[in-house]
């Protein structure tokens, strides 16, 4: 490497020290690989989905069954239409940052100011987005069965059409109350129960001879599997639990990965976005007290903005493939 | 520090122009999952999918050459991010998504049923 001369200071060795030979300040050249690194880190997610999902890939669930909800309208089936508009939201912060980085170059404050006011509430609105799309994903619309064997079923019209449990399931005389901690002997608890028992869903489905039961199997067609009357009362005899929503053991939109998944690379990107609204928020009051006016350089702002944009990138391959795929 | 200290607005909404674009064909495509790219499947992936991922590729490959700027910094820094990080996650990939088939096949052929 002692050949190797930059074409800045050709008399010194360019690894020598006292230089950058990568002709980036330290800084930012350690952004850079801390952002190589979190790429890898989230591809190693990524391509752990992807395992999961080929592992079980007659059963997974289809993305614009689960995510159909848009704010005030209720009822409305509206895959993908939100979290389309999230990825704007989050690609126009990313615009209002490189303009901050732009403005930074010409040392123009006020207009960094503002643009970084605009990625800071672009962010802040992701985030809430995320967190309105993790309530609705937790709460659940239908609500389905799991057998003994562990796969889910869950309820449709004649026309295939969703049903939720709500609409059908009998009432029973039978009352069984949550176990806590201070009725339990001895540190024993239990999760709180569903809605509706086992035997309520299986009697309110005797009496609705028009319902059937949509099996996670995916046919042909690339649609889930519906079976006829006698099979659907076949599989509802192996029933063992009520699903409602979605937590970590268990969801009602089939495969229990897909939640698990959900949770953890959703939510970790949406801790990257939540930690860069932090850091854009202490870089903009330090802007705003004038101590990159003072430095005579706004770099800082540029190392940001690298974070920033890499969020956003991550979040385009999130989209892809919880969404589209 | 190097860098040419010139304004690229222009540049900025462009590529937010194309970004948008890019965006809602995705959506657009999404929605409508039209059957002779839904149905058709090149090298065991349909072509909708394709199109999904080689979109996303286009889309992540202007956010760094344009918004992470590094179409500006010196070739040494560009490959020494670019380079690792397409090969590692192409070999991650590779072996991940065999892995997965692999297990699907044993789960599918087996005398063992594990899902009922």
């Amino acid at each position: 490497m002692e050949a190797t001369v930059t074409t800045a200071n050709s008399e010194e060795k360019t690894w020598g020290g006292g230089n950058e030979p990568m002709g980036a300040s330290y800084g930012k050249l350690m952004m850079w690989f801390f952002i190589v690194s979190d790429a890898l880190t989230f591809s190693g997610f990524l391509a752990a989905y992807g395992f999961s999902r080929f592992k079980f890939i007659e059963t997974w669930p289809l993305a614009d069954e689960v995510f159909t909800h848009f704010p005030f309208m209720h009822g409305v089936s509206a895959p993908m239409y939100y979290v389309a508009l999230m990825t704007f939201i989050l690609i126009f912060s990313s615009v209002t940052m490189v303009l901050a980085v732009d403005a930074g170059h010409q040392m123009k404050k006020n207009k960094v100011v503002l643009y970084m006011f605009l990625t800071i509430i672009g962010g802040l609105i992701f985030v809430g987005s995320q967190a309105w799309e993790w309530k609705n994903f937790i709460k659940g619309e239908y609500g389905a069965i799991e057998t003994k064997g562990g796969s889910l079923l869950q309820f449709v019209d004649k026309d295939g059409k969703r049903v939720a449990l709500a609409e059908f399931a009998a009432t029973l005389p039978e009352d069984r109350e949550q176990l806590t901690r201070s009725k339990g002997k001895w540190f024993m608890d239990e999760p709180s129960l569903p809605t509706y028992s086992v035997a309520e869903v299986q009697a309110g489905f005797k009496a609705h001879p028009e319902l059937l039961i949509r099996t996670e199997v995916i046919t042909n067609e690339k649609q889930k599997t519906i079976l006829s009357r006698q099979e659907s009362e076949l599989r509802l005899s192996q029933a063992s639990y009520v699903v409602e929503g979605a937590n970590l053991q268990r969801n009602e939109y089939g495969s229990k990965l897909f939640a698990d998944f959900f949770f953890f690379i959703t939510g970790f990107h949406g801790f990257h976005v939540f930690s860069g609204v932090i850091i854009n928020i202490i870089i903009f009051f330090n802007v705003l007290i004038g101590t990159y006016e003072k430095r005579g350089s706004y770099e800082m702002v540029e190392k940001v903005g690298l974070y920033w944009h890499f969020v956003d990138l991550v979040w385009v391959f999130v989209f892809t493939v919880f969404y589209l795929v | 520090m190097s860098h040419e200290h010139v304004s690229n607005t222009g540049r900025i909404w462009k590529v937010f122009g194309i970004l948008s674009a890019v965006t809602i064909v995705e959506v657009y495509l999404g929605i409508l999952k039209p059957d002779f790219l839904f149905m058709n499947d090149f090298l065991s992936m349909n072509l909708l999918n394709w199109i999904f991922y080689i979109l996303t590729i286009f889309k992540a490959y202007y956010i760094v050459w344009a918004f992470m700027h590094i179409e500006g910094e010196k070739s040494s820094l560009r490959s020494a991010v670019v380079f690792p990080v397409i090969f590692l996650i192409l070999y991650l990939l590779f072996i991940l998504l065999t892995e997965g088939n692999y297990v699907y096949e044993v789960f599918k052929n087996s005398t063992i049923k594990w899902n009922f």
